[in-house]
Order: structure tokens, then sequence, then C-alpha cells
């Protein structure tokens, strides 16, 4: 292998994967292990240097991110020459490396729905980006944690199929 | 009925037993 070759190429967009998927789950746990865990101890005259300032600073990088590594992803998976068959899970073809990826694929597919189709719209409304009355902000902030939760959930199993696709198939 | 997913750790135990689904049936399959 030589640098900038078909190989290189490759191996760079897995990189560039690696790194926006590292900013997005990162994002991800810090928004469920960190922040929404500790907002009921901060009382309430401060709460505003949280949902005024961190959080969207935290929803910019994280929905970005999560575009890029869908992008970056589906450029590998192409290049990789197994995008076809990973996306229909390998079945028929006997190569458990597809399936294997395949539903890590499509996990993060589903993660990503999640956060440009349900979290951020909802978060837009949750943090007053978007002006709703009191009701519809407190159901807007309580369904995209809800949805931040099934994300931190199925990215176990999202990073368990990717891994194993490329060390045990 | 409280929705499990607003416990971190019945998240994170909900996000292990799928893994461990997923688990099973890879190696049921192949």
């Amino acid at each position: 292998m030589e640098y900038f070759d078909y190989a290189w190429i490759t191996f760079f967009f897995r990189w560039l994967h690696v790194l926006s998927g590292v900013m997005w789950i990162g994002l991800l746990w810090y928004f469920n292990f960190v922040q929404i865990p500790n907002m009921a101890k901060i009382p309430d005259e401060q709460k505003p240097a949280i949902g005024k300032v961190i959080a969207p600073a935290a929803l910019f990088w994280f929905r970005w991110a999560a575009l890029a590594t869908v992008a970056t992803g589906l450029v590998v998976a192409g290049l990789n020459d197994y995008i076809g068959q990973a996306l229909i899970l390998g079945i028929g073809d006997g190569v458990a490396k597809h399936t294997a990826i395949g539903i890590g694929m499509w996990l993060g597919l589903i993660m990503a729905f999640n956060v440009w189709g349900v979290i951020w719209p909802n978060q837009k409304k949750a943090l007053g980006i978007e002006q709703v009355d009191a009701e519809a902000k407190k159901r807007a902030a309580r369904i995209a944690m809800l949805f931040s939760r099934t994300n931190t959930m199925l990215s176990i199993p999202m990073l368990y199929a990717m891994v194993s696709a490329q060390n045990i198939y | 009925m409280k929705n499990p997913l607003e416990s971190l750790p019945a998240t994170v135990f909900m996000g292990v037993v799928l893994t461990a689904i997923m688990v099973i049936i890879m190696i049921a399959v192949y």
C-alpha cells in the first residue's frame, strides 16, 4: 500500500468516520451521563447557563457530527464494496461480516434519524430557540430526553456490531 | 408504568441485553 492509493483513501474515510463518530457518541453520552442527571442539582436561576449556552453549543457539534458520521460511513461501505449487501443485512449471501456491519449501519441510521428528526426539533422548543407555550416546552423536553436515551441504548449494540465486523468476521 | 428509558442504568442494561440477543442470533445463524 502506498499513500493516496485506493486502500489508503478507504482507510482515510474510515478515520474520518471514527473521528466524527467519537464526537457524536461522546456528546450523546455527555448529555445522558452528565447533563441530564445533574440538571436537578442546579438552582433554577443558574439553569440558563446550561440551557442558553452549553446545551445549544453541544447540540450543534452533536448533530453535525451525526451527519458527518453517516456520510463518511456510507463512503467507507461503498469503497469497501459491501454497501448493498450490508444494507440488506447480508441475507442470502452467507457472509457474516455483511450481517454484522449491516446491523451496525441500520442502528446508526436509526440513531441519526432520531437526532435530526426528533431530538433536535424538540430541543429547539425545549431550549426556547423556537417559541412555544410552557406545556409544549415541557412535553418537547421529555420527548427529546426519551429519544436521547433511546440512542444511548442503541449505541451499545451498534458499536458491538461495527467493531465485530472488522475484528471477528 | 414508568418508561424504563427514564432510568439511565435501565437504559444501559437494555442496550447490553439487545447486544446479547444480537450475539446469540449471529452465533445461531453463522
